[in-house]
């Protein structure tokens, strides 16, 4: 399966960073939300996938007895999933303000810091 | 010794106080710090003249072997009570000369960092030690000479200086560090002993063309001498102190410093030797032809310190006697006439050797200091210089082949005769040659005082030599031999060929000035020839730096972030592919046969979202693609043993769907701004990086990994944190503090949020 998920984070790659070189302020927001997806997923695949075996210590046992998935990388990606979401609301809000204050979605339209005539 | 130098650079933050109490006086008072060095260096004279060193030592970097070792030997001596001696005289001198401006607390602070920096850079043993000082040289030579910074001239030469001398410094440091490296120390002392070592490394070349680039920047050497005229631009006291008696002669000292370790090859002859009598020459020419006293005076300077460079790279007894004994005369006689000149220029308002005559009634004291300083300066006996150049004479004539150097020194001393006559002469005698707006009258005693003490120790250490011979000069020259050394100079050796060959330049010196003016006319055609002399290419090699600083910002910095992200995108993907490819990577393609069905089925339709995100027209559907992404990492995450982060991943994908969507009806729909052909190569591009990221996983996933955290976290979940769910445990228990640390992210953004969609910037807004 990792070869699989190689292709899908290759490709969750290429698409984010492709959205995120247009001109579009929106597209731009979706490039990022999809790159996000794909540094989560990489991060997941670098513990290595393992099916079936949550990171649990079953119930009336002290100890994991059977090999089970790499807890770190999980608890790594539950912080990134997070923080991700909050970087994407703000970019979301951002761009809407953006858009209010200067009348365009075009980012080479914002390469200066004085407003739009 | 280190703490005399390191109390130096704390005095230096006294003087601008020490100004707005006693304005005026502040000179007397100031004066009292390098006085006081003086003295505190005299009593060495006796120890070091006896054969004896004073080694002082305090750790600074030990582990990298950089000590503030500090190293009094003769050599070091001389030049410790040169820059204290004549900086008490100068700290006197600018106190007049700069009476009432309203920033001499500033110029006294900068004139005592930089003899503090000088003092450090002839006492340092380290050479990492004496680099850092001689930077601060070139450092507060920068601040001196761009002084009256209201002027561009000043601050124009400022910069060429510090450029210059900057550039040059460092060539020295790699020079300094291949050295370290060849000789295995950092210590002066250490490495005098490693001589035959150094020079028989295979770095010896590159680090004595290093050192030699260095010293030679400072020392004003063809071809980067151009600076040092262009100082003159500083206060007169600054260009007598940093740029004639002190500073300009550290590249002389560095020289003598290390010619035990670098000289005796032939590269060393036949590169200092040279450079030394060309810029001797160059210098001498083109001080005749100016006519602006200050001009003369540097460009002789340059001259001087063209000799003193030739006679290093000789390298003899005789010769090393000669350099030694001609730093110390041109100091006194050069220092006081630079003195003279800013006399003048601060009574009568010019400098211009043509408007200036007859002087000599009006001012008799500066004027008896210019007539005995323009007397050694031409070298007649019984100047100290007149023994100077008898000696330089006695060395050469032992060179093989003697002619070019002989010729060469005769035409240099032919030349110094009329700048001493031009300078210290002329502007004294004959009728006054024209009205001044003031009557010109004698400048305050605290002026004239100076340059007559400098010009008269001149003519007596010329008249009564031998102590100086025994105290000073003799463990100068030892320490730059390396050879204990005896040197007595005297006045008369007889009539040999040093006293007809110094008595004819004489002559033809005199017959020069005379005719000087006829000369200077002669000269004139040459003059488009010398504009485009070295400094020519230096203001051509500064437009050319600036060109391409403007060409390359304007790619890079372009204000655009689609430019901005391919740049970075291209670099990294080729850096790191590069070095990929360069390992024959094993990508284990194999591995595929595992696939579930449904898991190929999710990426997919994973990946067929992707591809509606970016080639949708609806953004609508873009989003709800986006949805399904997301989706689809969450069911992986479910499938590969990750419950917590598929929970997480579902609430917080629909959050953001629904987000977007309530943003989406603001924004205006899609238009096409990028052509065809840039979407052609923002796709390549990012195939090409999602490429790279896929072999990247590849290998990565293809080598077994060790967890080293881990087992840590399984085995002490529930025994030292008591939960079963080992992610949870890490979050809030084991990395607790990077979950503060997340929560505080999330709490700014919403803050942010929260204020975006709040905030009334005053224009008139739909909500």
């Amino acid at each position: 399966m990792e070869v699989v998920m190689s292709f899908v984070i290759g490709g969750l790659y290429a698409s984010g960073l492709y959205l995120m070189m247009r001109r579009n302020i929106l597209k731009l927001v979706l490039g990022i939300a999809l790159l996000s997806h794909a540094a989560n997923l990489l991060i997941f695949t670098m513990g290595r996938l393992t099916r079936g075996h949550p990171p649990l210590i079953p119930p009336g046992e002290v100890r994991v007895l059977e090999s089970i998935a790499d807890p770190l990388p999980e608890a790594l990606i539950l912080t990134a999933i997070v923080i991700g979401f909050g970087v994407q609301a703000f970019a979301i809000v951002l761009i809407r303000r953006c858009f209010e204050t200067l009348g365009t979605d075009d980012l080479d339209e914002m390469r200066s810091t004085d407003r739009a005539p | 010794m280190v703490w005399i130098v390191l109390l130096s650079f704390v005095s230096a933050f006294f003087p601008p106080w020490l100004c707005r109490v006693l304005h005026s006086r502040t000179g007397w008072i100031v004066a009292l710090l390098p006085a006081a060095i003086t003295a505190y260096f005299a009593r060495f004279i006796e120890e070091i003249s006896s054969g004896g060193t004073v080694v002082e030592s305090m750790g600074w970097v030990p582990c990298l072997g950089i000590e503030l070792s500090f190293h009094l030997d003769g050599l070091s001596l001389l030049f410790a009570l040169l820059i204290s001696g004549i900086g008490t005289l100068v700290v006197i001198y600018s106190g007049s000369y700069l009476a009432g401006h309203y920033q001499l607390g500033r110029f006294y602070s900068t004139l005592l960092i930089f003899m503090a920096s000088m003092l450090g850079t002839v006492l340092a043993d380290n050479v990492i030690t004496l680099f850092v000082f001689w930077e601060l040289t070139s450092f507060s030579s920068y601040l001196l000479i761009g002084f009256n910074s209201d002027q561009k001239p000043a601050r124009e030469a400022a910069l060429q200086a510090l450029l210059v001398t900057g550039a040059g410094g460092l060539a020295l440091l790699a020079g300094f560090l291949l050295l370290g490296q060849a000789a295995g120390t950092l210590e002066i002392s250490a490495l005098l002993a490693k001589g035959d070592a150094v020079r028989s490394h295979p770095f010896y070349v590159p680090i004595l063309l290093l050192i030699l680039a260095g010293a030679m920047t400072k020392s004003a050497q063809f071809p980067f001498h151009f600076w040092l005229p262009n100082a003159m631009q500083a206060p007169t006291p600054v260009s007598t102190y940093l740029h004639s008696a002190t500073m300009v002669k550290a590249g002389v000292y560095l020289l003598a410093r290390l010619s035990p370790v670098l000289a005796g090859t032939a590269i060393w002859e036949n590169v200092v030797t040279p450079v030394g009598m060309i810029t001797m020459l160059t210098g001498a020419f083109l001080s005749l032809l100016q006519t602006d006293l200050k001009l003369v005076l540097a460009y002789s300077t340059v001259s001087a310190l063209g000799g003193m460079t030739m006679m290093l790279g000789v390298g003899s007894q005789p010769a090393a006697e000669a350099a030694v004994m001609f730093l110390v005369a041109h100091a006194l006689y050069k220092g006081a006439l630079f003195l003279v000149v800013g006399i003048l220029d601060h009574e009568t308002g010019t400098r211009q050797s043509g408007r200036l005559g007859g002087l000599f009634r009006a001012m008799p004291a500066t004027g008896l200091a210019g007539i005995l300083a323009g007397f050694s300066m031409a070298g007649f006996m019984p100047s100290f210089n007149f023994i100077a150049k008898e000696q330089t004479y006695a060395a050469i004539l032992e060179t093989t082949p003697a002619v070019f150097l002989t010729a060469a020194f005769f035409v240099a001393g032919t030349c110094y005769v009329v700048v001493g006559g031009i300078t210290g002469f002329q502007p004294f005698t004959g009728r006054p040659r024209e009205r001044f707006l003031k009557p010109p009258h004698e400048a305050p005693p605290s002026m004239w005082v100076c340059p007559l003490i400098m010009a008269a120790a001149g003519v007596l250490v010329g008249v009564f030599p031998s102590p100086a011979g025994k105290y000073m000069l003799s463990s100068a020259v030892g320490a730059v031999l390396q050879a204990p050394s005896e040197v007595q100079p005297a006045l008369w050796h007889g009539p040999d060929v040093k006293l007809f060959l110094s008595t004819a330049a004489m002559l033809a010196g005199i017959c020069l000035y005379l005719a000087r003016a006829k000369f200077r006319r002669s000269m004139e055609p040459l003059t488009p020839l010398l504009s485009k002399g070295p400094e020519h290419l230096y203001s051509l090699s500064l437009a050319w730096l600036d060109t391409i600083a403007c060409a390359q910002t304007r790619v890079l910095q372009s204000g655009r972030l689609n430019l901005y992200l391919l740049i970075t995108i291209v670099t990294t993907t080729g850096l790191v592919g590069a070095s990929m490819l360069e390992h024959e990577p094993i990508l284990g393609l194999e591995r595929w046969s595992d696939l579930h069905i449904y898991e190929a089925i999710l990426a997919v339709v994973l990946l067929t979202s992707t591809v509606v995100i970016v080639r949708s027209r609806s953004r609508l559907a873009a989003v709800a693609a986006l949805g399904v992404v997301g989706y689809a990492v969450a069911l992986l995450f479910l499938l590969f043993s990750a419950p917590d982060l598929a929970m997480t991943q579902f609430c917080i994908e629909t959050l953001s769907v629904v987000l977007l969507v309530m943003v989406l009806y603001r924004l205006p729909r899609y238009r096409d701004y990028s052509s065809g052909k840039e979407r052609f190569r923002d796709a390549v591009v990012a195939t090409l990086a999602g490429g790279l990221i896929t072999a990247l996983v590849l290998v990565a996933t293809a080598v077994t990994r060790e967890a080293r955290l881990t087992p840590f976290f399984t085995e002490h979940s529930l025994l030292l944190a008591k939960g079963r769910n080992i992610v949870n445990v890490i979050l809030v228990d084991f990395r607790g503090l990077d979950t503060l640390g997340e929560i505080t992210v999330l709490a700014v953004a919403a803050l942010g949020v929260y204020s975006l969609l709040k905030l009334n910037t005053g224009k008139k807004s739909g909500d």
